[in-house]
Parts: C-alpha cells; structure tokens; sequence
C-alpha cells in the first residue's frame, strides 16, 4: 500500500475529471488525478464542439493557448431521405467575434492541454494507469482506490468519478447501476482529412471560420439517432450515432450506418478526395434527466457523463462535464475548509447546487424528450414527407399553387393520419416543454 | 572522458545551411569510389558485390576508378576476396591483411578504413546497411567528421557530380534525397537485397595495393570470444531465414497458429507473428516481425491473417515475394502484398501445406 | 554504477500523414511515442542497476514537449531525466545529433559521475539510421557493443562486459573494458510496468532542461543545420506500387484446388525456391 494520503482522488482525464482537478488543486487541495489512457485524451478522440462558457468559468484565458481548430459562424441541420436533403442553414458575421461562443476541437489535442493546465495548477497526473476497484471500509464508505499497477492501493478522503458513459467503477462498488442500453448512444466517428485550402473552398470559410452540420432522417433506418460533420483546421470529423437499443434490435452496425451517411449524394461531395486517419467508436449518454444515477455518498461523487449528464438534443456533453466536474471541486472544496469529513450527508450539497444549475434546468426541460424520439416516424416518415413536400413545391410543372398545398397536406394525412399526426405533435410538445 | 575527439577543422559554410557546393581545397583531391567489401569468416557478404554492381555505374558516370576494400587475416580467402573484385567490376582492391582483422571488432576496421580514407582520399564510400556495414559506417563518419546517408535504397550522381542518396524515412511513408556537398567522402550504406547482383565477369583483372596496418592486438580491448553461427543455434533465426510464413490475430486462436508452423516446417522456414500474438503471449518476442520486433529479408513470406499495419509493413516490405492470405479484400497488406488470397487462412493453410508437402515428397521419391 | 540511457521521442508512424500537395510531413495533432527500440535499452539498463544498483540517467534532445518522453522513461523506473533543448539544435542530422548528445553526457558525467554505460537505441523509426549511437560512441572514446542480443556478464571490479552480439550470419560474444556503449536488439526482453510508487515519483520529479550553452557547448557551428554535413535536398511521397496484389482465383474452387494454384503462383516467381526445396526434401 502507498503510505501517501490525498485529499482527493479524480478518475478520469477528460472535461468532467480535468475542471474537477484543477478547481481543487487551484483550491490547495492535494490532488492525484488518473487516466487509463497513454494520455490525457487518447481515449477520447471524437472531433467535438466546445462550448466557451462552461470553460470560461474555469480558465477565462484559454482563447490564448487552447488547441482550437475552428470557431463556428455557421449551423447546418439536415433533414434527410435517401436521395434528398432538406437543410436549414444559420450563417452570422456575428459569430466571427472577438470572444466566439463555440469552436470545433480535435479531444485528443484539447485534453492535453487541458491536463498540462491541471498540472500547472499543481495536481498529480498520471496516465495509462486504470483505477480498478474503490477500497471500501466496512461501513462501505470509499477510502481509496486501487489500480493495475503493483502497490497499487491509494488512500483519498473522496473520490471523484469521472470516468465517463459506462460508470463501471460505480456500479462494480455497486454504488449504481450501469446504463441500461436504451439510454446509451453508440456513436462512431472518423476523421477525414483535406488540405486546408480545398477544406475551406468547399465550405466556403476563410480564417479560422467552421461549420457544424446535424443531421437526421431515413439514413439511420429508422433508429433513433443523428450524424454529424464538424469542420476542423485541415479535418473533417464526421459520425453517426444511434441508441445501442436499436442497434440490438435492428442489427445494423455503426459502421454500415456511417459508410451511409458518407455516401449520401448530399454529404460525398463534401469529403471526396478525403484521407481518413482515425476511427473511434464512443458512447454517449442519452437518458437525460430521468437516467442521473445516485450522484454522491460517502467518500465519493459522479461527475460528467458517468452521471448522464449530456443534453443530447442540443448535442452538449462536454459543458455538462465540466460545470458538473467545477460544482462538484467547489463544493468539496468547501466542506473540507469547513473541516467536515466527505459523508453523503455533506456532499448532497453537490447535488443541490447542481439542480440550482443550467445543468439540471436543461435535462429537466427535455426529461420526455428521449421517449418522444422512440417515435420512429420521425426518423422515417416525417424526412420522406418533407422531402416529398419540398419537391411538389419547387417543381414547376404547370400544377396550380393550391392544387400543390393540398396534395402536400394529404400526403401527411395518409402517412399518419390525423391521430398519428396529433399524437407525434403532442408528445414532440411534451418532449421539448 | 572528453565530448568531441575530433580536432579536424571545419570546412566553410558546411550543413544544410550552405545547400551550394563549396569544396575546400582539401576535399577538391578526394576522387575515385569505393566499396568497402564484408568478408567474414572466409565469405564476402553478398551485398558487396551489389553495391560493387552499383558503384561500377558511378564510376563510370564520373568518370573514376572502383576500388574495393578487402580486410581479414592473412589468408588465402582474403586475396580470394580482393581477386574477387575485379570479377564484380572494380579497377582496384585495397587488400588489408592483418591476424588482428581476423573476425570483425569496430575498433580495428574503424581505425584502418579512416586512415585508408585519409591516405588515398575516395569521393564516395558504400557499405552494406548490414550489422557489421552499420557499425563500421557511423564510427568511420563520425571519425572523418563527414555525411553518412544510411539505408539508401538508390544512389546517383547529379550534375555537377555529387552523391545522391535517396532513403525511406518516417517508416516508408515518404522518401528523402540526401547530398553531403561540402565534406568528404560522401558516405552511404545499402540494405542487402535492395540493389541487384550484378553478373561476375570471370578473368577480369585490376590492381592490388596491400596494405600492412601494423596494427598490435595488444592495443586492441576488444576480443571475440566466440562466435555460433545461426544455422548451430537452436533460438530463432527469422532475420536472416530465407522462408517465414507468419500468422497474425485472424487466425483467432492459438491452435489455428499450429498451422503456421506447420506450414513453416514443410518449408524449411521459420515462422513469426505481428505484435498482438506476442501480447496474447501465443508466441514468444524473438518470433514478433515489424517496427518493434524483427526486420526480416526472406525470399518468400507468407502471411496469414495478418492485415500489415505499418508497423508490420516496415519489417517484411525487403521480402522478395509476399504472399497474403486475408478474409478482408481490402486489408492493407494487399497493397504491398505481390500475391493475393482472400480466404480464410485456417481454412487453407492445412490444404496448403498438404499441397507443399506432397509435391515435394512426390519429387522425393523421384530423385 | 551510472548509467545514462539516450531515448528519443518520434512521431507514432501509424499516424503520420503527408500532405498530399506539399509532400510535408503533418504533424499537426500526430501523437508522440519513445521511439520503440529505445525501451529495450531502458528496460536492460534498468535490470542492470537492479541487479548492481547505481542509478540511471535519461538522455533526450528535442523541443520542450519531448519531456512527456522523459516522464514516461522515470515512469518506467528511471532516476533521473535530461532535456536537451535549444532552437539551435534545431535540423541536426546524425552528425549534430550525436555531438549535442555526447556534450551532454559529458556534462552529466561531470555533473553526476561518469556512466560505465551508455546505451542508445538499436536505431529510431523516424530517423531511422542507427548512426546516433555509434556516433556517441566515437566521439566520447567509447567501445562500441552494437545489434546487442545478451548482456552475458558485467565485471564491475575489472570494468569488464561480455555480450552476445547479432553479427551477420551468426553470434558473436564480445568482451570490452567499461566504459561501454551498447545498442539492444529489439524483442530481447518483456519491457516492465513501472509500479505505483514509481509512477507517482515520476509525476513529481523536475526534468533537468539544458540549453546548448547549459551542456557546455561552445562551437554552435557543430550544431543543427550548420553541424550537419548531409544535406536533405528532395522529400517526396513513393510512388505507391502500381500493381496491387495479384489475387489468387477462389470462385467456385475447391480449398485443394486453390491451395494447388497458390503454390504453382509461387514457384512460378520463385523458381530458384522451388530448386532449394527440392534439394532440401531430397535431404541433402
Ligand atoms: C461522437 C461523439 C461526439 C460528441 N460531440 C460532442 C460535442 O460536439 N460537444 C460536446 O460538448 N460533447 C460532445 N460529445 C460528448 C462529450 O464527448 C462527453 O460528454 C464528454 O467527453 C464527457 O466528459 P467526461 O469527462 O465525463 O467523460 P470522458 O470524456 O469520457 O472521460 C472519461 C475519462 O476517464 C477515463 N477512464 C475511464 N475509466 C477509467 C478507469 N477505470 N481508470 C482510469 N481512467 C478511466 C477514460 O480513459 C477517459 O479519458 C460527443 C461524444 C461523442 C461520443
Ligand atoms: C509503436 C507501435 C509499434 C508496433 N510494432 C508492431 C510490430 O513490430 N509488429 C506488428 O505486427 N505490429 C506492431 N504494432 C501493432 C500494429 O499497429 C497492428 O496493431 C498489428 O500489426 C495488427 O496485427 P494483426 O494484423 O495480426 O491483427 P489485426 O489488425 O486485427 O488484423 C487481423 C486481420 O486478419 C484478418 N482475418 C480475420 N479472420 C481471418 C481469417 N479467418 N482468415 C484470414 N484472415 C482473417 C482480418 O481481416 C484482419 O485484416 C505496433 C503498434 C505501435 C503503435
Ligand atoms: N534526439 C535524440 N535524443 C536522444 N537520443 C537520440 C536522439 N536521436 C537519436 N537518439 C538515439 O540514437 C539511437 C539511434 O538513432 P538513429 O541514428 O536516428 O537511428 C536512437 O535509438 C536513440 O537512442
């Protein structure tokens, strides 16, 4: 056993596990931080979007150093059928501000710098090193940790959880349960590079401009799920991701659904050409509010995606991760200047000021989005509906203007007819109420 | 101990810097090419006669003479070796005879081949990119103070006359063109294999210059105490084995490898793996080819379910022929791979090497 | 016994890209490795001192990011780590490499004490030109033990070290007087997993950084692109083999049958093959 004793112990090296060990070793907590990866951030290579605030929060200058690939003035959501894609597209000078509101960023690169921050902040970092088992007492309080190293017990007076979607750590300890698949995301992602120059022609952007594209429709056959392209420096990252539920059900692979939405007549042009470099598989939590685990108790807390903290409609996670992660070091934080011992009783003070939060105001907002979207007409009807809309309207083929509205409207009555049309308006409603 | 034992000046504006020739007057005597020819217990290695092949070509281009450097005990297989030469298309053989030469040790070669260097001043000097070629080229260059292009798969000269090498570097994934302008010799090593043997021309004749080093083997802290040669020795001899068929983790499991051996046996071969068996500790370290195990130059390499990830790539690309057998048409070992078969490999390695071993026990009974 | 240890940090090549118009290396976002071969050296030095005890010294000469590198090698056990870094290293070839290298080990020596080894990598993935070490060695008067496949025996009293050399078509035993430099073979051991205790101490320890003037270099001109002899003049992509494997026809044929055409493909671009085995079935 390691003689040496921590104030705090974070397991895991991504946003929710880095903004926690920084707000406590910022704090002048003695902080021991592991990462099962070779590096902070090897595990985690999705391109992703970074949302400023939540890290502003925790360094208000990192416009400075951050590894930031682009800054995005343009959103794109695709609405798709097989052969057509009906977009609604936002594109504002106002986001080429001084201090732009979102960026793409590669993980890989982001979460090394964001540990080397850590570091500086003065906690101990350690990679490739996996925490196997949280030590127990008797009472079946967490004192400590045990990892895949020789000598590896450590004691800590709390242990962070921020090892990500699976929570394994938690439920091994039987602290909670895993997610059951229904709230799991599969997502696959790739990376497909292109010379900068033929990158920025084809999404016409100059400087550090980028463009995020949503999509959703008939190409994940059915499932509950969307794909997504981001623009980075000299990258694309392009994914797909749909209910690990469905995958069951439907016996799709993630794969086949990507090697779909790259070969759609909408979404091939823009990667033609493209070297592909990296493929990574990831989950993402999609239960929302009403599939948050147990937070706290004794000698531990829940952070980040092991907590079910992503706002799947809005594709935020990452914010999530570190406004939980922050809340959480500030309120250890605060109970240990106070001298009070980490008990569940104590730290139910982190789940309090969580529900005071945008955090747990969003989830609450959208808590019946998630069986809203079990509706697989959205994602198979409605896409075909519009798409068939949009062509009797824009097709000038001597058909009156009226005759056009009225063919458009039966055409959903058929499909759904009036109750299926009511009751998928309705539960929408609900889900976004 | 003192951290530069070179007092040689240096030349004007030398390094990548200075990209134009700038000669010192020095340098502007060094002429002629040299092969330095590995000859060890009594036999020359065949790549230098390859480089031999190679370096004819740019002597004639510059209009210079090829000397051969043959070292080794006084002996008859030492002026074998130099006579030798001359077959392969050298005008001169340096021949160095010397007990203390007698098995290779870095201290002695190194010593001898500077001051041959210094004394009669080649432009170009090529050894073979072998462990001996290897060793002797950087401890001479670092002596001569001059460049060293190491593993060149082409050499040529350009216009105004200087060597250039052309090398492989970030693992294959690009090629670099490499030039020593302002020192000399220009220096360079060759893998075996990579140039082609050129045809011996018997009767050919030259001119001998011996050379007696004098050297005392007293002076000399280096000592071979023995030496095993491979074909004695039981471990594994993949680098240097002729055949290796190799399976990799689409074999599935540890008795699907039994094929590969098998295969190997009936080949006469030596069989390997890429890196996960060694993790899976299916195989031992010493068998694992690629990046972090061992490069190897057979003439026939099989692989079996193996999808030759780069790091794989590098250590077998030197094969003569590559013969790939994966479920996947598109795995990237069919693109260096020369023959293709896109099958499952448990299925066929036993019928293969049914196949192998009954024609060769049909040829048995006919011999 | 001191011990210094050179490892490098490179590029992992499974990720290198090059960029398709330019014909540059993109290293932009391409994770770094300790150059593979470097570990067998380190794992040898470490059961060395575990064995005779004394310390180890980690070597590099890089950017300010290759101390990630460092970090990972005292995670392994190593006891102390070196960097070398100064823009004026910047572009050495072989030759200015091992020159700043060899400055610095006699800068450690005087520093820490004399290594009765250095050890270097067989050779680098990205340089990839096993010079380094043999440079190191010339320049700092070292006998030179390289492609080292055992060390047989290390006779402290005597400064004496027996080793089992990989020599063309055999295996040489060696026997030098220390100070000595050694290349490892590769694959020669399991390379170990430093222990919590030794991971924590690496996440604390300070790397040594040294600038040029720091290693007590004088002559800049030995350094970088001015030290370096050779002269990269072209890079450029292979051309990717124009014929792709040949495949072998399966449709609607046996197993036998297609093992029968693998074969007759074989001795078709092998025949001198076909001869050897011949003769070998023939058993002489
Ligand atoms: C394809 C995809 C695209 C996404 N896009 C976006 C986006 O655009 N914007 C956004 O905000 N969010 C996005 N997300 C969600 C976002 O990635 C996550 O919400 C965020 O990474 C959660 O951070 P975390 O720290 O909680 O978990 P993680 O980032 O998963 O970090 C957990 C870390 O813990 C480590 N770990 C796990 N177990 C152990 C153990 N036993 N011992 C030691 N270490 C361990 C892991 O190696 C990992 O590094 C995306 C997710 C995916 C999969
Ligand atoms: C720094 C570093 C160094 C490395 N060094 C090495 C090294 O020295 N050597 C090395 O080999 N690797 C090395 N690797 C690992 C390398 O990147 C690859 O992961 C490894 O080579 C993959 O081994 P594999 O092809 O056996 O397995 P996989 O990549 O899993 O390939 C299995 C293949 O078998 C095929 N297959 C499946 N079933 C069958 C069947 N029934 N019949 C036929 N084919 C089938 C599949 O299509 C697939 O192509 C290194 C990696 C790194 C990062
Ligand atoms: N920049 C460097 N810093 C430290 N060691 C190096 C460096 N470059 C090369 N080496 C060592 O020299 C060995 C051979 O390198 P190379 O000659 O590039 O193949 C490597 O395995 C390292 O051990």
């Amino acid at each position: 056993m390691i003689e040496e004793r921590f104030d705090c112990i974070v397991v895991g090296a991504g946003p929710a596990g880095n903004a926690c060990a920084l707000t406590l070793a910022e704090r002048g907590l003695k902080v021991l931080q592991l990462e099962r990866g070779e590096y902070p951030g090897s595990k985690n290579v999705q391109g992703a979007i970074l949302y400023a605030d939540a890290l502003e929060k925790l360094i208000p200058d990192f416009r400075e150093d951050a590894p930031l690939e682009r800054h995005v003035i343009e959103q794109r959501i695709w609405m798709m059928d097989d052969r057509s894609t009906t977009a609604m597209q936002y594109r504002s000078e106002d986001f080429n501000e001084e201090k732009p509101n979102r960026y793409t960023i590669i993980r890989a690169q982001f979460d090394k710098w964001f540990s080397k921050r850590v570091q500086a902040a003065g906690a101990l970092v350690i990679c490739e090193t996996t925490v196997t088992e949280l030590v127990q007492n008797d009472s079946g309080r967490v004192i400590g940790v045990r990892t895949d190293r020789a000598g590896g017990f450590i004691r800590a007076d709390v242990v962070v959880l921020a090892e990500g979607v699976n929570g394994l750590l938690g439920a091994r300890a039987g602290l909670r349960c895993v997610p059951p698949p229904k709230t799991v995301a599969l997502a696959v992602k790739e990376m497909h590079f292109l010379p900068q120059e033929t990158l920025e022609a084809r999404f016409n952007l100059k400087g550090d401009e980028g463009v995020v594209i949503e999509a959703a429709g008939t190409i994940t056959k059915g499932m509950t799920g969307t794909a997504f392209i981001y623009t980075n420096k000299e990258s694309l990252a392009v994914g797909i991701g749909c209910l690990i539920s469905d995958f069951a059900q439907t016996g799709e692979t993630p794969y086949g659904l990507l090697e779909r939405f790259k070969s759609h007549p909408s979404a091939a042009p823009l990667l033609a050409g493209s070297e592909v470099k990296e493929y990574a598989a990831h989950m993402i939590p999609e239960g929302g509010y009403k599939a948050i685990p147990q937070l706290f108790g004794d000698g531990w807390v829940i952070v980040g995606d092991a907590g079910q903290f992503v706002n799947a409609v809005h594709r935020e996670g990452s914010n999530l991760a570190m406004t939980t992660g922050r809340i959480a070091a500030e309120t250890i934080a605060q109970i240990k200047t106070r001298r009070d011992p980490m008990t569940a009783e104590h730290l139910s003070l982190y789940k309090k000021r969580l529900d005071e939060s945008f955090v747990m105001k969003d989830l609450k907002k959208y808590k019946n989005l998630p069986h809203a979207l079990e509706n697989k007409h959205l994602f198979t009807t409605y896409p075909q509906l519009l798409s068939g809309a949009m062509q009797t309207w824009f097709r000038v083929d001597g058909v009156d203007k009226k005759a056009k509205e009225n063919e458009i409207v039966k055409s959903f009555f058929r499909a759904r007819r009036f109750t299926g049309l009511v009751s998928d308006m309705f539960s929408m409603a609900r889900g976004w109420r | 101990m003192s951290s530069d034992t070179s007092t040689k000046s240096a030349p004007p504006s030398g390094g990548r810097a200075g990209m134009k020739k700038e000669l010192s007057e020095e340098f502007k005597a060094y002429k002629h090419v040299w092969v330095f020819v590995e000859l060890e217990r009594g036999e020359v290695h065949p790549v230098s006669w390859e480089l031999m092949g190679e370096g004819r070509k740019l002597a004639d281009k510059l209009g210079v003479e090829l000397a051969g450097v043959v070292m080794g005990a006084p002996v008859d297989a030492t002026k074998a070796a130099a006579a030798e030469c001359f077959c392969y298309g050298a005008d001169v053989a340096y021949l160095v005879e010397d007990e203390a030469l007698a098995s290779y040790r870095n201290d002695p070669y190194t010593r001898v081949l500077t001051e041959l260097v210094g004394t009669y001043k080649p432009e170009i000097l090529l050894l073979g990119a072998t462990t001996l070629g290897r060793d002797l080229a950087g401890a001479v260059a670092t002596t001569l103070l001059t460049g060293l292009t190491a593993d060149s798969t082409e050499l040529a000269v350009d216009a105004d006359g200087s060597l250039a090498a052309t090398r492989p570097t970030f693992g294959g994934s690009l090629l670099c063109t490499i030039y020593t302008l302002n020192y000399r010799p220009q220096m360079a090593t060759v893998r075996p294999r990579v140039m082609a043997m050129p045809a011996r021309s018997e009767g050919r004749i030259g001119r001998v210059v011996e050379v007696k080093p004098g050297l005392v083997e007293d002076d000399i802290v280096t000592k071979v105490l023995s030496f095993l040669p491979d074909r004695d020795s039981s471990k594994s001899n993949l680098a240097f084995a002729d055949i290796v068929v190799a399976g990799g983790q689409g074999l599935q499991s540890l008795d699907n490898f039994q094929h590969v051996k098998a295969l190997a046996s009936v080949l006469g071969g030596e069989y390997g793996c890429s890196r996960p068996l060694v993790q899976k500790g299916w195989v031992t370290a010493d068998r694992q080819i690629g990046q972090t195990g061992k490069t190897i130059r057979p003439k026939l390499y099989i692989a079996a379910g193996i999808s030759g990830a780069i790091q794989h790539r590098v250590g077998v690309e030197g094969a003569d022929l590559i013969v790939a057998i994966n479920t996947d048409k598109n795995a990237p070992i069919f693109d260096f791979a020369h023959v293709g078969l896109v099958a499952d490999a448990t299925r066929i390695l036993p019928v293969l090497t049914e196949a192998f071993r009954a024609r060769l026990s049909v040829n048995r009974l006919a011999s | 016994m001191h011990i210094v240890v050179c490892i490098k940090q490179v590029p992992d090549s499974a990720q290198i890209r090059v960029h398709p118009v330019t014909n540059t290396i993109m290293r932009q976002g391409v994770p770094t490795i300790i150059n593979p071969y470097d570990l067998f050296s380190l794992e040898q030095a470490l059961r060395l001192r575990d064995q005779h005890g004394g310390e180890i010294t980690v070597l590099t000469m890089g950017p300010p990011m290759a101390e990630d590198s460092l970090r990972k090698a005292l995670t392994f056990g190593a006891d102390r780590a070196v960097l070398l870094t100064d823009r004026y290293f910047a572009g050495s070839d072989t030759m200015a490499t091992s020159f700043a290298l060899s400055s610095a080990i006699a800068r450690i020596s005087t520093t820490w004490g004399s290594p009765k080894i250095v050890f270097t990598g067989k050779q680098t993935i990205d340089g990839d030109t096993a010079q380094v070490g043999p440079g190191i060695a010339r320049r700092l008067g070292l006998n030179q033990l390289t492609y080292v496949s055992r060390i047989a025996d290390i006779d402290l009293a005597g400064d004496q070290i027996t080793v089992e050399r990989r020599a063309e078509g055999g295996v040489q035993t060696l026997r030098t007087k220390l100070p000595c430099l050694v290349t490892m073979l590769e694959a020669t051991c399991d390379i170990r997993r430093g222990s919590m205790a030794d991971a924590l101490r690496a996440a604390r320890a300070e790397v040594v950084k040294w600038s040029a003037a720091d290693a007590g270099i004088t002559d800049l001109g030995k350094c970088g692109l001015r030290g370096s002899p050779t002269v990269v003049k072209r890079v450029f992509a292979p051309s990717a083999r124009s014929e792709k494997a040949h495949f072998i026809e399966i449709t609607g044929k046996s197993n036998e049958a297609v093992a029968e055409s693998v074969m007759e493909e074989v001795f078709l671009r092998l025949p001198a093959i076909e001869a050897d085995l011949q003769k070998m079935a023939a058993g002489y």
